[in-house]
């Protein structure tokens, strides 16, 4: 017996698990995250997500929620359900990277090979 | 009548449109059908607002009109040009989203026309509000398609809020006195031209969502005149009810 108190569960009377009921597309609503951009050409943010019934609607959606306030060019969505991840145990494979500073790009001292180059071309 | 009379008629019944939608819209907030709308519809009743307000300021800055506070805030319902359309209640989440639906098709083919009006104030107002008005345009037709796509009471319900619309929609179009001559004076296209481009712009997303558009057999016509309807008196009691307390308080 299902008991859930919301009507979008309780529409799908998973109490008569026969297999004869179907969900209509957009019946269930989705995660999706959204990313936002604050100029063209910069790197989209994830800011967090909204629940829609389509990628389109998620998009309306994340306009006000993510999108009214301070600047903003553009807006990706995308389902949270398509986004793979490593399991949080899984974390250990990138423990030892403090240990590893010589993979650090800091360590490359190129600002004087570019200050002469610019020198030269003036 | 004179031009100058004219303009200040079409501005008038442009911003109390705006005015008594923005305050009805509102009246959803807290109680949208998820909080991603609640949200969505609430700041768009913003922005409606935001418009009359400016609509407002031209009155007072062009004309020598009242505060824009005050004159949105004092008048009484038969001073209002606003049409029957925006006064009606709330009712059903489908009714709200069919009168945004067909006011901000109507709303935008307005301000279109606008862009390239005469008169200068005008014309920048519709430069300016260009891109909030694309988004309530999409935010609506993506509604509407969601819905009469979502199943055949889901359909049903948005055919019958279409059906009580339309003739209240029609009033948006109601032709004013002083019309010929802001035609003759290229301020804007006049009332049945915005009608015929307003139906243009609705049809395609009434067709894709499998609505039957009813015929404008008797378009509700007197909000334009100062004839209103009882909802009207008292939406502006309560809109007006803090501002009244003390009409000389700043803010």
């Amino acid at each position: 017996m299902n008991d859930s108190l919301d009507p979008r569960v309780n529409r799908l009377r998973l109490d008569k698990n026969d297999g004869s009921f179907k969900v209509e597309e957009g019946e269930n609503w989705n995660v999706f995250e959204v990313f936002h951009q604050e100029k063209r050409g910069a790197h989209h943010e994830h800011v967090g997500c909204v629940h829609a019934p389509d990628a389109s609607l998620a998009l309306i959606f994340a306009k006000e929620q993510f999108g009214r306030r301070k600047k903003c060019v553009n807006l990706w969505v995308v389902r949270s359900a398509d986004i793979l991840a490593f399991d949080l145990e899984d974390e250990d494979m990138f423990a030892n990277n403090p240990d590893k500073t010589y993979r650090d790009a800091s360590g490359f001292k190129v600002m004087e090979k570019i200050n002469k180059f610019k020198a030269q071309t003036k | 009548m004179q031009l100058q009379q004219a303009i200040q008629e079409l501005i008038t019944k442009m911003a109390d449109d705006e005015l008594v939608i923005g305050h009805r819209n509102s009246e959803w907030t807290g109680l949208g059908p998820v909080m991603e709308e609640d949200i969505a519809f609430s700041s768009m009743a913003q922005d409606k607002i935001g418009h009359a307000w400016a609509l407002y300021r031209i009155l007072h800055e062009s004309f020598g009109g009242s505060d824009p506070d005050q004159f949105a805030f004092l008048r009484n319902a038969q001073d209002f040009r606003c049409c029957h359309f925006v006064e009606m209640p709330i009712g059903s989440y489908e009714f709200s989203l069919m009168r945004h639906f067909l006011f901000d098709h109507a709303e935008t083919v307005r301000y279109q026309s606008l862009s390239g009006s005469s008169f200068t104030a005008l014309q920048h107002l519709a430069g300016k509000v260009k891109g909030e008005l694309k988004y309530h345009t999409l935010h609506a037709d993506a509604w509407v398609i969601q819905l009469c796509t979502a199943g055949a009471d889901s359909r049903q319900r948005m055919q019958s809020a279409l059906d009580n619309c339309f003739q209240l929609a029609g009033g948006i179009f109601e032709p004013g006195e002083g019309e010929d001559l802001l035609i003759a004076e290229h301020i804007y296209p006049g009332e049945a031209a915005l009608y015929q481009q307003w139906l243009n712009n609705i049809s395609p997303v009434i067709e894709k969502a499998g609505l039957i558009l009813p015929a404008l057999t008797a378009p509700v016509y007197g909000g334009r005149k100062g004839q209103h309807t009882q909802y009207l008196q008292q939406l502006l009691e309560e809109m007006g009810e803090v501002f009244r307390l003390d009409p000389e308080a700043t803010w």
